[in-house]
Formats: C-alpha cells, structure tokens, sequence
C-alpha cells in the first residue's frame, strides 16, 4: 500500500510558526494534502470528487487552509493540523467565470477574518470563522471579466479590476457591505489579449492585441490611465511574446521566444527592461518576507542540471542565492516552482524551493540539494502490465552474494545474539537491515512461486514505472521521450501497455519487452506513437513516431522466432498494420489471412460491427506490405430513440480455463460455453443516461446483450425494467456479472449470467456413446451455432462500485472470486458461489452437498472479506488481477491515487504451507518421536532379554 | 448513549455561541429551494466517535459523504453535520463511506412540489427516518481475531494428536493391558511368540505387566 498526491498545481507553505513545517498542496487528483516539509510525508491528505476540482487554495488566520472548488462554487475550510473540515459554504453565481480568491491580512481593527471570493460572475465576502456569506455584489452584467481582486494596504476598500474586449474596469468596493463606491471604466483602441498582470498594488500590466506592446495602467482612486510600451523595438526581439502568469512584485515577465524578459514597472507607471534571461522553464511567485523584502525564485535548466537563482525584486542585480542543482534525467523539466524562505542560524535568510517537475513528481530543493522526492506520478496510473523477474543464475554462491565471509560471519552473529535476546537497538536494527535486503520476497530474481514479479505501469505524465511485487520500490522509471511535448505532438497521451516479447523457450536470453501505445491529440484521428521498452533495464529499445492513428491495437496468438507477439493495429479508417515489421511476422500473418477477426463499438452511432482482415492494402495506401485491407461482416444497430450503449465487457484474453464441463449433484452435465468471442453489452433508454434521481423507473430499461464477435449472433439479450447505469460487469469462463442500479427498489444490484452448451448436453447418454454418435470429437469452430442456455439471477449489493474484477490463476482449478471496488475506496472479495444462478430458497441436501448457497436477496458484505482491511485505495480506478504459478494464489493489485498490492487465495492456500506454520512444532515432534521409538526399542530389548531369561 | 448525546448538547451550545447560524435549524434533514437546487443537510451519527480527532479508529475528517455514487463528494464538519448543494429534485441515494463502520445506504427524496420536504429511508431494511441522521448499521471487523496460543490448540495440531497417541499407548495401554485377565494375556503373547513376529506393539504390554 502506498500512497500518492497526484500532480501538483499549487502550493501554500505554513512554516511562520514553531512546530512542523508543512506545505499544503492541491493537486490535479483533487486531492489537498498537509505534506512535511522535512522529509515529504503526508500529515493529512483529503480526495474530493471526480467533478470538485480545486481552483484555489490558501490559508487564512494562520489555521485554516481554505480552498475553492467545483468551478468556483464550493469554498471550503479545512483544519491545518489535521484536515478536519470546519465549515463549507456553497456560493451561487449567474454565470461562469473565473475563480478567485483573495484573504486579506489586514482589514484594520477587528476585520481581517473575511475571505474575498468573486466566482461564477459575483463577489462574495465571507467570513473565514464560519464561512458565513456576509454580502454578495453581482459584476456579471456587461460581459466584464475580472481578473484581479486588489487590496491596498490599511484601508477598508478593495479594487476589482477586469477586462472585456477593449476595455479596462474598475470597481471600488466597501468591504464592510459590499457598496460600489466607485466605477470607472476606460477604452482601449488596441484591444487587449492575454491576461491582466499585478505587478504593484496600483498598477496592471496587460499586452495589446497585436502582441507586441505593453500596456501599464494605473488605477489609483478609480483614476484609470495608460501608457504603452513597445516591446518590438527591443533588439533581439523575434516571435509572439506572452505575459508570464506569475506574480513579481513590481516587475513583470514576458516570455519571447526561449528567454524571458523582465521588466520592472516605475512608480509614474512607465516599463524600464531590467534584464533578458535565456533558457528560464520556470519563475515562482515572489514572496515577502521580513523587513518588506521581495524575492523570487527562476528556474534555468541544462539536461540534468538545475539553476536555481532566488532574487529580490527590489534590487535586480543582486540575488539572495544561485544553486546549481543535479537532478535525475527522467523527471525531464521543470513545471512548477513554489518558494518559501526560513531563517538560517546565523540570522540570515535561507530559501527552499518545491518544484514540481514534468513527470509529476514533487521536489523540494533546499541547500543546493533535493532534500526529498515524491513521485506523484503513480497517482495516476493509466494501464498496468506485468513482466517476469531474471531467472536465478546457477553457480551464484552464498559467499558472492554476502560480500565476503567476515560480512556473512558478522551477520549470523548478530541473528544469533537476536535470537539470544542480546542484541542492543543497534544490532536489533542491523539485523532488520539485512534481513529486509535478503528477504526473500524483495529479491530480483524469479521465484518458484511466481510470487515475484514487475509491475510495469504507465502513467499519464508519459512516464513508465517498473514496481517490485515484494516491496513495492520502484526498480526503475523511464520518462519516455516520445511521450514528451514536441513539436509534431501537442498533447501526448499514454492510451495501453501490451506484452511485446515474453521471452519462453527459445529465447531466453532475451530481455522481455513492453509496447507502449498513445495518441497526439484527443480525436481518433489524432496520430500514434509506439514504443518498445526492455522490461528490466527500461531502456527504451526502439519507437516508430507519429505513425498511423490508432483506433484498436490487437494482440494476436502469434509469435515469430524471438517470441515477439504479432499485434495488429487497426487505425481510423479501419486498415490493419502490423508490428513487428519484419518479413518473419508478414509470413506468420499471411497463413493466417482471412481468421482475423475483430469488433468494433461506436457508443455515438449505437453500432456494434464485426470486421475480417482479407487482403493487402492497395498501392496507393501503403506500399510497405504490413497493411491490410479489412472488410465488415456484420454489425448490430440498436435503435438510438430507444437504447444507447454505456459498457461493454469481453474475458481477459489470457484466462484459463481448467473444465468446460460441470457436475451436478444428482450427476447430471452441464457443458459451460466457452468461447473467447462472446461480448457482453449493456444499454439503456435515452432517458436514463443520467444520473441516479433524474428519471422515473417506468421510463427506464437495462437491456443486456451477449454477442458473438465472429458471427454477430446475439446469443442473450435480457431487460431489466426501472434500471439504470452505470453498469459495471465483469465477464469470465462462461459467465458474466453486471451490477447496475434499480430504480424500483432504489438499491444497486448485481446479476450474474451463465452461458451453457446445449449442443453437447446430450453427449451423456451412454448408449450414444457406444454406438459414436456423439459429437465430443467434432472440431470445435468459432463459427458453429450451438444451442445455448443461458441461466440468471439477481440480488441485491448496498454499495456503490468503482470497478469489478475477477481472479485469475494459473490453471483455473481454484474457484473464482469477485472483486469489486466499492465506493468507499476499498476492495471486496465476494465468492463467486454468492452468484450462482442455481441458488434456491431451500436446497436440496444434493445441493448443499455441491455447495450451493441457500438463496437470499443480498449478497452479505462480510468486513474480514475486505481485501483491503482497514486500508483505503483513495479513488480507487481499477482493479488487476495475476495469476501466480502457484495455482492456488493469484496477484491483486488496485490502483487510483493509492497504490495496493496483495496475494489472494480464494479457497485458501491448499497446495502451500501457511507462512505462520510452525515448523519449530514439526521438528519438536519428530524428534520426540524418534526418541519415543528409541527408548521403547532399548526398553522392548531388555524385557524381551528377561523373558529370555526366565 | 447518554455519554454521546451530552457531548452533542455541548456541541450545539458551542455551535451556537460560535453562530454557525443559517444551517442548524431545529429540523435536522431540510431542503431549501432556489433557482439551481436544493440543499440536503443531515448529520451523521456515531456512538462513541471522537469528534475532536483524537486519533483513536477513526476521524470525522476520514468520513466522506458520496450522493449518488460519486456525483458529489462531501465532508464532516465537527459536529458531524453535512450537508449537500445544488441538488434537483427527485429521488437520490446518499451514501456514508468510513473506515471501521458499516453504513446503509440512504434513500432522499428531494420533492419539486413542496421545497423545504425531504423523505428519507435507509435501503437497507426499508425504515424511513424521520431525520436524516445517519446511524452506522454496525461496526465492522477487517481482522480476524488471532487466537490466543493455548495448549488446547497445540494439542488439536496434527502433531499435538500423533503425540498425543503415543502418550495414550505408551501409557494408557499398559493399565488397560493390566486390567484384563493375565490369562489371556499370556495366551496372546504365546500366540505371537509362536508367529515368531516380535512386534514393538505386542512387546510392550508384557513388558510393563512384568514390572
């Protein structure tokens, strides 16, 4: 279990007072978290709602730490020491807009508890004791969009400033009750462009239309003024300038090009260039700090170096600090830059930095060195694949591995003087030491159970993680060029992982190998990028960028020599291509020709189609021969006035299954169907895509649907009446479970589904046997219909759920479990025998002998059932499962802001020793035993000697 | 029980010296209507829960109230009231996620017709209440209870009964041997001594008679 924050967008430090230095953060999670600034541990960490992002944060009267969220609607403020809420008001507004939120210091006597917040086109004044309203003032009405909320000092007055198109505004506004003391507003020939700036309390900075002047207004009094400034006259002066967002006391920052420029604003409001900085990837806020001193920090960058320069506003040509910081390669730039200053022994200033890199990771630079990293990059989790540790190599001995015998000899002594009881704190923690470095569990190499793995999981920083099952520590992470803004890719995205080379028999000395899969852009027709990552090292081997779109990748049941998997990627216009490009696979493929089939959902047009592969691209497309040609063989439509599809769920490609048969108590058969091209859909009536509450049930239908993907036979379809999504279901061997809500009884439900073959049920009756006319030899094609039957049942579930997976082991003997992930964050493992179509009100005594439960309308929610325990997964995702080689067990690892890994064995472990089996007991036993026999052995020698004698 | 409602009166007391005005009306579950939506507000009610974060099971900042699995997100004040914003009318589902308790899910009927009304039931067992104040249904137990070591176990291991039944034939046999008619046994021991097959087990219990 471990947890994680997520990226940060802003930072507020707390150090003024004695006791723990902190630092509060909001993060794109939605999370605010208490980090310590000491060693970066969360104090306390809170998840909002998927829809309550956070848009400001600060803290007010030293104590609370308020924030604004939900587009500027909610305002919250929470306890600094321990996340407790304290109050929360909601603020209504007539229109969107954007959010701000100011906390004044100093409102005089007795008036510095009120928070300013203007959102959703109004002001509102509220009191930061209670989170009382205490007025309101609506400055929505003539399309004004205000950017800044201005306090001066000492006074009871507060400016809102803001633009429209071509105009500059100005309100003046009482604090005490909200009356608009003054407004004035002003035209500008030009026309604005950008963002207003706040260099001074007095003073807005703001670029033209055109972009290429400056504009500095003075607003004292409601007295508005401009005056311009070119910058094009600058030497040196090439491309489109932009406004940088920080604030700069008294200067402001203009970015041109690659290097920024920094301007200081003069008192009679007139622009003065200070300096021009090249390379700068990012400036701080500046921050005021004792005897009205002003600083900030700036950030230039050179491959894995840092230049951190902190300087004061007022005085350009001195600064307060210039480090030149190492910083790993793979957390590639710098995004973020927070500053916050501390008083050194010796009565000087000292600053920190807490950056936030491009990988999402947290940093915090303090003395020209990081003193601690968070990778928050795990918090966002995209896709998860595995990859099997090195084999242990022969001939490695003891005596390499310990260094040498006098490190192996001091280690057994001190186990031994621990086992004593001995051992001082000190021995007792170098024990722990080496024994947490040759556990067992946490070593890189494979294990006979298979217990041990790498986690290789892709986030959407673009960065690619590899995780040790045993410990969780992160063996290596690789930020992946490819996935990196660039030119030719606007917005990069991570999109799957797939195995690329699982290295088997005849390869072995191979590494295994990832594929990374993303897309440039948002729409489907956006181009791909593929990358093939080395499983142990994270080297990224090789990456073809951009290529195609990249609609379906599809892994096919094929390799070529070295083990590579032949994967078809379907892009936007339904051609295939295939990877790897080499002749090899083009051969392997070509055999193949005309059995690739695949599906496609489009949940816009209600469409479900069936698609073969049936020849060469034409010219004029691709010449390269690794594409081809697809034709459609079937779709289903589903009427868009009455049905709309919302989830769609298939088996996990890689499952076994051990039987297709299954026994009955009164030894009837029953022959699962088991097909890999069965998809189950669910749709609902137009009208109940909402959510819970906007519809009534009689205007609501859940409709299933069990499809064949190779022929577009629907094998099932089934309604639910007064039901709606969302529908989460999870399919395997011949079943499916769909939980969904009912309206009518107002409660979540789950059904389970089982498919059976009717066309072999027959194939028991003996004599047909004798005689061969039974059909157990006919070759099993995918495109035969045979009789199915389907068998159903529904129950009640309390919870709302997440996500729904079911365990996988390695050869399918061990019944299956349901995990789901309920919405309190935690992860519930349900037997499958709970969702057992067969369950009556009274089973027979054959039937409970089989195991079935009696029928009851909930499934029970047992607390020791929670995989979890007393642990949360915060926004919880997904949930995977992995088989282990151990039949009995399988891997579970569940993902969304926290990280959480466990085994499972769902019909405990009956082919391993339980880890608390006491062999000490065994050997006690076994000894006595054989004492036991031995003195009875003398014992019976002797009286038989006398019997002898007698 | 008592404990708790004392430290609840303590609390408002507190509260309303503090004003805390506006949302701590008499009716506890009460819908105000404006032009977006409604406000549901309600309390949750733990027995025995450490209001001010001691730290002991769980923090009232640790409970998260969810409307309609996950549309809106909210928390605890101190008191243990929340309350939800913006909400249409119709009938919702409010659910109450905390670590250590179980919690039934609400059913809130927010009504169009007459703002200020609000039904609720629990989904669970179908009761309605009459305030919306959460109870939990029960605590909930994620460990199971490690039995304390006592002989009686170490004696039911496999190994506790293989010893135990060579105690019972080294020792118990011997005396029930002793109790039967030395007769037979010398009968039995002359047969075996005739098979020739000086077994350990038909050894013994002549052994022990001779002493």
């Amino acid at each position: 279990h471990q947890q994680y924050i997520g990226k940060v967008k802003k930072a507020v430090f707390q150090t003024q007072k004695a006791g723990r230095k902190r630092v509060v953060v909001s993060t794109e999670e939605n999370a605010i978290a208490a980090l310590d600034l000491r060693h970066g541990e969360i104090f306390w960490r809170l998840i909002l709602g998927v829809n309550d992002a956070i848009d400001e944060i600060d803290i007010a009267l030293g104590k609370y730490v308020v924030t604004l969220s939900s587009g500027g609607s909610v305002l919250r403020a929470w306890n600094l020491p321990d996340g407790q809420m304290i109050w929360e008001s909601f603020l209504l507004g007539s229109k969107p807009s954007r959010s701000l939120l100011l906390t004044p210091t100093n409102f005089g006597a007795n008036k510095d508890n009120v928070i300013l917040v203007y959102s959703n086109g109004c002001l509102h004044a509220v009191s930061s004791i209670d989170g009382d309203i205490l007025w309101k003032k609506d400055l929505a009405q003539n399309g004004m969009d205000v950017q800044h909320l201005v306090h001066p000092e000492e006074s009871d007055t507060i400016y809102t400033l803001g633009i429209g198109d071509t105009q500059f505004e100005a309100y003046v506004i009482s604090v005490r009750n909200g009356e608009v003391l003054k407004h004035s507003n002003m035209e500008f020939p030009g026309g604005f462009s950008g963002d207003l700036l706040l260099p001074t309390s007095d003073k807005a900075v703001v670029l033209d239309s055109s972009g290429s002047t400056l504009v500095s207004i003075s607003f004292v009094g409601g007295e508005i003024k401009f005056q311009k400034f070119q910058i094009s006259d600058l030497q040196g002066y090439s491309g489109v300038a932009v406004l940088l967002p920080s604030k700069l006391a008294g200067m402001v920052a203009v970015k041109i090009d690659r290097s920024l420029l920094f301007a200081k604003v003069k008192a009679e409001g007139t622009l003065e260039v200070v300096d021009t900085v090249p390379g700068v990837e990012a400036v701080s806020d500046s921050l005021t700090f004792a005897d009205g001193q002003t600083a900030f920090g700036l950030i230039q960058q050179d491959g894995g170096k840092i230049q951190l320069t902190v300087k004061s506003s007022n005085d350009w040509k001195s600064h307060f600090l210039k480090e030149s910081i190492e910083v790993d390669q793979q957390r590639g730039l710098v995004h973020k830059i927070f500053i916050n200053n501390y008083v050194r022994t010796d009565r000087t200033y000292g600053f920190r930095a807490l950056i936030v890199m491009e990988d999402h990771s947290l940093l915090l630079l303090q003395q020209g060195a990081v003193v601690w990293n968070r990778e928050d990059a795990l918090a966002s989790i995209i896709d998860v694949t595995t990859s099997e540790l090195p084999v242990q190599k022969d001939g490695v001995s003891v005596a390499k591995v310990e260094h040498n015998l006098f490190e192996w000899l001091k280690g057994h002594l001190l186990k031994l003087k621990a086992t004593l009881m001995i051992a001082t704190p000190d021995d007792v923690a170098a024990v722990l030491q080496i024994r947490l470095q040759s556990a067992e569990k946490s070593k890189m190499t494979r294990d006979h159970n298979g217990f041990r793995k790498l986690l290789i999981v892709l986030t959407r920083a673009g960065k690619l993680f590899a995780l040790h099952t045993g410990d969780g520590r992160i063996v290596w992470s690789r930020l992946l060029t490819t996935f990196r803004k660039s030119g030719t890719c606007e917005s990069p995205r991570g999109l799957k992982l797939y195995q690329w080379q699982v290295p088997h028999h005849h390869a072995l000395d191979e590494n295994p190998s990832v594929l990374v899969v993303g897309t440039c852009g948002h729409n489907s027709d956006a181009s791909g990028i593929l990358s093939f990552v080395d499983a142990y090292k994270g080297e990224e081997l090789n990456y073809l960028a951009p290529t195609r779109s990249i609609a379906q990748v599809i892994p096919l049941p094929f390799t070529d020599s070295t083990e590579q998997r032949l994967h078809l990627i379907i892009d936007a216009e339904g051609y295939g291509h295939l990877y790897p490009r080499t002749p090899e696979a083009v051969d392997i493929f070509q055999k193949e020709l005309g059995n690739i089939y695949w599906y496609s959902v489009d949940i816009n047009n209600n469409l479900l189609k069936g698609h073969v592969v049936k020849k060469n691209c034409k010219e004029e497309i691709a010449d390269d021969g690794y594409c081809f040609e697809s034709s459609d063989l079937w779709s289903v439509v589903f009427p868009s006035d009455s049905e709309k599809i919302i989830a769609t769920s298939t088996r996990i490609l890689s499952e076994v299954v051990h039987t297709q048969a299954k026994v009955n108590a009164d030894q009837d058969v029953l022959y699962k169907y088991i097909s890999k091209n069965v998809l189950f859909l669910a749709t609902v009536t137009p009208k109940a895509m909402g959510n819970i509450g906007s519809v009534t049930p009689d205007d609501s239908w859940l409709y299933v649907y069990l499809v064949d993907t190779i022929t577009g036979r629907v094998l099932l379809r089934m309604s639910h009446h007064g039901c709606q999504g969302p529908v989460h279901a999870v399919f395997s061997e011949n079943w499916v479970v769909y939980h969904y809500f009912n309206l009518r009884a107002h409660r979540y439900e789950m059904s389970v589904v089982e498919i059976y073959d009717q066309s072999r049920a027959d194939n028991k009756d003996v004599l047909k046997l004798v005689l061969g006319k039974h059909n157990l030899s006919a070759p099993v094609s995918s495109y035969a219909r045979p009789e199915v039957m389907t068998k159903s049942q529904s129950y009640f579930f309390s919870h709302s759920v997440k996500a729904v997976a079911v365990t996988s082991t390695a050869k399918g003997i061990t019944s299956k479990q349901l995990l789901i992930g309920t919405i309190g964050d935690q992860v519930l493992a349900l037997d499958k025998r709970f969702l057992d179509p067969r369950r009556t009100l009274n089973p027979t005594q054959a039937e409970k002998e089989e195991g079935i439960i009696p029928l009851t309308d909930t499934l029970p929610i047992m607390p020791q059932a929670y995989v979890t325990h007393a642990l949360k997964v915060e926004g919880l995702r997904s949930i995977i499962t992995i088989p282990a080689k151990l039949e009995s067990t399988t891997l579970v690892f569940a993902h969304g802001v926290d990280l959480f890994f466990t085994r499972l064995a769902p019909s405990k472990t009956y082919d391993s020793l339980t880890d608390d089996f006491n062999y000490a007991l065994l050997l006690l036993t076994i000894v006595a035993l054989v004492i036991a026999i031995f003195v009875t052995w003398i014992w019976s020698e002797k009286k038989e000697l006398q019997e002898k004698w007698r | 029980m008592a404990l708790m409602n004392r430290t609840m009166t303590i609390l408002l007391s507190l509260i309303s010296l503090l004003a805390l005005c506006s949302i701590l009306p008499s009716s506890l579950a009460f819908a105000s209507g404006s032009s977006d939506g409604y406000t549901i507000n309600g309390r949750v009610k733990i027995p025995g829960f450490s209001l001010e974060g001691s730290g002991l099971e769980a923090k009232a900042s640790d409970v998260k109230v969810i409307l309609n699995s996950g549309q809106q997100v909210t928390f605890l004040r101190p008191d243990g009231y929340f309350s939800f914003h913006n909400v249409p009318a119709g009938t919702h589902l409010i659910e109450v996620s905390t670590i250590g308790y179980f919690f039934s899910p609400v059913r809130v009927d927010v009504s169009a017709r007459n703002p200020g009304k609000v039904q609720a039931a629990l989904t669970e067992n179908r009761r309605s209440l009459s305030e919306l104040a959460l109870e939990p249904l029960r605590d909930e137990q994620y460990y199971e209870m490690r039995e304390p070591f006592s002989v009686m176990s170490l004696v039911k291991s496999p190994m506790g009964l293989m010893v135990g039944f060579m105690l019972v034939v080294m020792f118990l046999m011997p005396k029930l041997v002793e109790n039967m008619d030395p007769e037979e046994i010398r009968k039995a021991q002359e047969e075996m001594r005739s098979q020739g097959v000086p077994s350990l087990s038909s050894l013994l219990p002549g052994a022990q008679r001779s002493n």
